[in-house]
């Protein structure tokens, strides 16, 4: 059967693996990609499309900051069907101890040399007049932005492609480990190096992987251009994405470059069937309409549901696994695929060719849940 | 109960037409000389399927918009728009 | 809202309408939900002289013990004996959402038009045929416009009759399938289908409309809106002027709902047995859905299901050799009118496929599926939600869809919440 020798070999051409194989291919790598059904088709697919920088922990916002800065530089080389939108996210206080967390963020946030804004309710009104009256303020953060992720991932595939990397699909990686890459055709590869990108799915190539499926929700509504004119996230949703155990909504709407609006989010565990779930569906928008009362009269075209890889630190997996050299991660990345896919891409390159990272990999080496990893 | 006439006045795009009561909006603004809709790249469209499915004939009502107007019934003083 | 019926029926055409009134003779509470203002489905469409058997089965829906839900449109089935519908029509804030609860459920969704893209198929005043006339019950005047009857299938005969009638100068029928086929179909045609058509025939005939047979439209042109059609027949090809054309290509079913119900698909139908039971408890399925065969297997379906759903047996078993009759016009309809393949040949490679997304062919090309074509094109994910483009794909390409998800059509956002649940507190910090 056929054989074949390979500086790296990715599993996942969703948004990380796309993004790590431009990497790769840009630095002169002979780069293999895997992708068992169509690029960006799996979480990639179902998320909202939001850059955002979150200040959970010093490493996620080095992370998301580093990253959204390298999406800002790609914008003018993305093409219109990316729906690049630096719109900015609005991070919505509803009362004043939200506000006090308004202007925590804000010094937060200037530490790490994130421009933001503190927006008084009267301010907030007029960013956002289909906000209901009133609400407390928010805290802006115009850096951010969203785009169309299956656009994006296409785009990242077709310019590592003509970075002279190749991809093989349809095509499921049976087995991958100890440089050796066997596929479900019964091709082999042989690998210098394998990453694991396969996302919600990377459990399956590596049993025991600290990643677990965490279902959301999305509507996505007719065209009403501005409608919503920034991403808004309520403070309440890092309390949503912190939540380890229960289910839970959170008021998070997004304008399209369409016009569309899009609203989220919820998140389950334990949930495993992709069916649209009423009873979290109903509490996802009445979450909406509490903070966007016309909301519920916008035409809702789509419901759907993805599930995140969520790790139990909500730090992705990026780097070396401990017990065997050639076999890579690069996943786990929850709600922060598609803004940290360009930074997860850079790191696993940087540590591939040699340069020093421009951020500290550290924090998201897969050693650091030694001894509950394994590989098939 | 107020009293019912045989014909409807509306206005299409601001301008002022009567029609046989039982008239969907889709035939009254084809029959005011106009089309439902511009596509999202310029085209100007009208009603195809008449029945509630393509979406080809949304207008926007009253100040609603995507209204499929195919399956609406016109009704007095009705303030049609197609932008 | 709230309802709760022992049968609930969705669509008010023939199938539904002989199901409500076979059902409600049982004295069991019967429900009927069709998103239009008034009962009759397409075919049976107010405005326009009914046939008998239509005036008929009116009377017999007026004088029937049924529950007549016009103008809510379903959009969910969220639970076993449970769909959720919404006000069709103008959606007013006010727009209220209906729980409706039922025990046995029975599917007349009937069929749509198939729509082929070929240049200029965009232009306004190009429309389904079943389309213009639904537009000219609904109002448009037709009187001395010129017509162009193209397409395939028996509708269009019926369509074409009716607007000369209404005194459109109807320029001609062109009918794609060969007049071989055509001819072998008249052959198999007997009772009631047979006699329809004689009729279209005759009355198109008086008015001196011609029919013509392996035609088909290849491009429609217009500053704005259509000006003239070009046809081919073999080799040839000429433009007629017109002012619309009326332009479908046979039928295809509504499948969503009994899809979201789970009810096993086959060959692109719905499968039922002999009383109309689907794969899925409790749900009935009667009409085009499971079969495009004209109206009156519609009606022997609909009154089987109705019956059988409502307990009375013997009477559906009794009707089982008038139904193998008529589901013999469904393969002869299929034959008759096969799509011919150099129909694939027609759109040019700006020529668009979704046209609620403006999607051109050349886009799709290179896609080996609908989910990806939809993912990288957005073809399909307009609020359609590829009914439009994915009977044309699947034609074109052979491509079939996804799964289906509520809603089932665009609906608001506030009836997607369970039609209407008690607004959460918005200082409140609830997980579930």
């Amino acid at each position: 059967m056929a054989e074949s020798v390979w500086d790296v070999v990715i599993a996942g051409a969703g948004i990380v693996g796309a993004a790590c194989a431009l990497e790769c291919a840009q630095r002169g790598l002979r780069t293999a990609v895997i992708e068992q059904s169509g690029i960006g088709s799996g979480t990639t697919a179902a998320g909202m499309g939001h850059i955002v920088v979150m200040d959970d922990s010093p490493a996620q916002m080095a992370l998301t900051r580093y990253s959204q800065q390298l999406w800002r530089a790609l914008e003018d080389r993305l093409p219109p069907n990316v729906e690049f939108d630096p719109c900015g996210t609005l991070w919505v206080a509803a009362d004043d101890e939200e506000m006090a967390e308004v202007r925590r963020k804000h010094s937060s946030y200037a530490q790490a040399g994130v421009p933001t804004e503190i927006l008084d309710s009267e301010a907030l009104a007029e960013a956002e007049p289909h906000l209901r009256r009133p609400l407390a303020g928010a805290l802006l953060v115009p850096e951010d932005g969203v785009l169309y992720p299956p656009g994006a991932a296409a785009w990242l595939m077709r310019e590592a492609i003509h970075a002279g990397a190749s991809l093989h699909t349809p095509r499921a990686v049976v087995s991958a480990g100890k440089g050796t890459v066997r596929l479900d055709d019964g091709a082999t590869l042989h690998a210098a190096h394998i990453v694991n990108a396969a996302g919600a799915d990377a459990p399956r190539l590596m049993p025991g992987l600290p990643i677990r499926k965490r279902k959301g929700h999305l509507v996505v509504t007719d065209r009403y251009p501005g409608f919503v004119r920034h991403q808004l996230v309520e403070l309440g949703y890092l309390k949503s994405a912190h939540s380890v155990t229960a289910d839970s909504v959170a008021f998070n709407v997004q304008p399209r470059r369409t016009g569309q609006i899009i609203l989220g989010s919820s998140r389950q565990f334990d949930a495993e069937c992709s069916e649209v779930d009423h009873r979290i569906l109903t509490a996802m928008i009445e979450r909406a309409r509490a903070y966007m009362p016309g909301i519920g009269d916008l035409q809702a075209i789509r419901v759907w549901t993805g599930f995140r890889a969520a790790t139990p630190d909500k730090l992705p997996l990026i780097g070396p696994t401990p017990e065997d050299e050639s076999l890579w991660l690069a996943t786990g990345h929850e709600g922060l695929g598609i803004t940290t896919s360009l930074g997860t891409a850079k790191l696993i390159a940087d540590a591939l060719t040699g340069p020093t990272p421009a951020i500290p990999l550290d924090p998201y080496l897969p050693h650091r849940f030694a001894g509950s990893l394994a590989h098939a | 109960m107020p009293e019912r006439t045989s014909s409807v006045a509306l206005t299409v795009n601001g301008a002022p037409l009567r029609v046989p009561r039982g008239t969907t909006v889709a035939a009254a603004v084809l029959m005011a000389g106009s089309h439902a809709r511009t596509s999202i790249t310029g085209e100007p469209r009208g009603p195809l399927c008449g029945m509630g499915i393509c979406f080809e004939c949304r207008v926007t009502i009253n100040g609603l918009p995507h209204q499929k107007s195919c399956q609406i019934l016109c009704e007095s003083r009705m303030d049609v728009q197609t932008p | 809202m709230n309802a709760r019926f022992h049968i609930l029926i969705v669509g008010a055409g023939p199938a539904g309408i002989a199901a409500a009134v076979r059902a409600s003779e049982s004295g069991a509470s019967v429900g009927i939900v069709d998103d239009n203002p008034a009962p009759g489905g397409q075919i049976w469409r107010r405005g326009a002289p009914q046939l008998t058997t239509a005036r008929r089965w009116f009377r017999r829906l007026e004088a029937a013990t049924v529950e007549r839900l016009q103008g809510w449109r379903v959009f969910d089935a969220p639970e076993p004996g449970l769909l959720l519908a919404e006000r069709s029509g103008l959606a007013s804030e006010a727009a209220p959402c209906a729980e409706l609860r039922y025990d046995k459920l029975i599917l007349a969704t009937g069929a749509r038009e198939r729509f082929l893209p070929f240049p200029g198929w965009t232009l306004p005043n190009v429309m389904g045929a079943g389309g213009l006339d639904a537009l000219v019950r609904g109002g448009l005047p037709i009187e001395g416009k010129r017509v162009l009857v193209a397409g395939s299938g028996p509708l269009l005969l019926a369509v074409a009759a009716e607007l000369a009638e209404r005194g459109a100068h109807v320029v001609g029928v062109f009918e794609q399938a060969p007049l071989s086929r055509l001819l072998s179909f008249g052959l198999h045609l007997s009772g009631q289908p047979a006699k329809l058509i004689q009729g279209f025939r005759l009355r198109l005939a008086t008015r001196g409309v011609p029919i013509s047979t392996g035609c088909w439209p290849v491009a429609a042109h217009g500053a704005g809106k259509l000006e003239a059609v070009t046809v081919r027949r073999g080799t040839r090809q000429w433009q007629i002027p017109c002012d619309y054309l009326a332009c479908g290509f046979h039928l295809v079913p509504n499948l969503e709902l009994p899809m979201l119900l789970g009810c096993r698909i086959e060959n692109g139908f719905v499968m039922t047995n002999d009383f109309q039971s689907t794969s899925t408890s409790n749900v009935y399925c009667a009409g085009e859905p499971t079969g495009i065969g004209g109206v009156e297997r519609a009606l022997i379906e609909g009154e089987i299901a109705g019956l059988a759903a409502s307990g009375q047996v013997d009477a559906a078993r009794n009707l089982r050799r008038t139904h193998r009759a008529t589901n013999k016009f469904v393969r002869v309809l299929q034959q008759a009118f096969a799509l011919d393949p150099r129909l694939r040949e027609l759109p040019q490679p700006d020529t668009l496929v979704c046209r609620c997304e403006d999607v051109p062919i050349a886009a799709l090309r290179e896609h080996r599926s609908w989910r990806d074509a939809k993912l990288l094109t957005r073809c399909g994910m307009g609020p359609c939600q590829g009914r439009i483009c994915g009977a044309a794909t699947a034609f074109l390409f052979g491509w079939t869809q996804d799964s289906v998800r509520p809603p089932l059509l665009p609906a608001r956002i506030a009836s997607l919440s369970a039609c209407g649940a008690a607004q959460s507190n918005p200082h409140g910090k609830d997980a579930l």
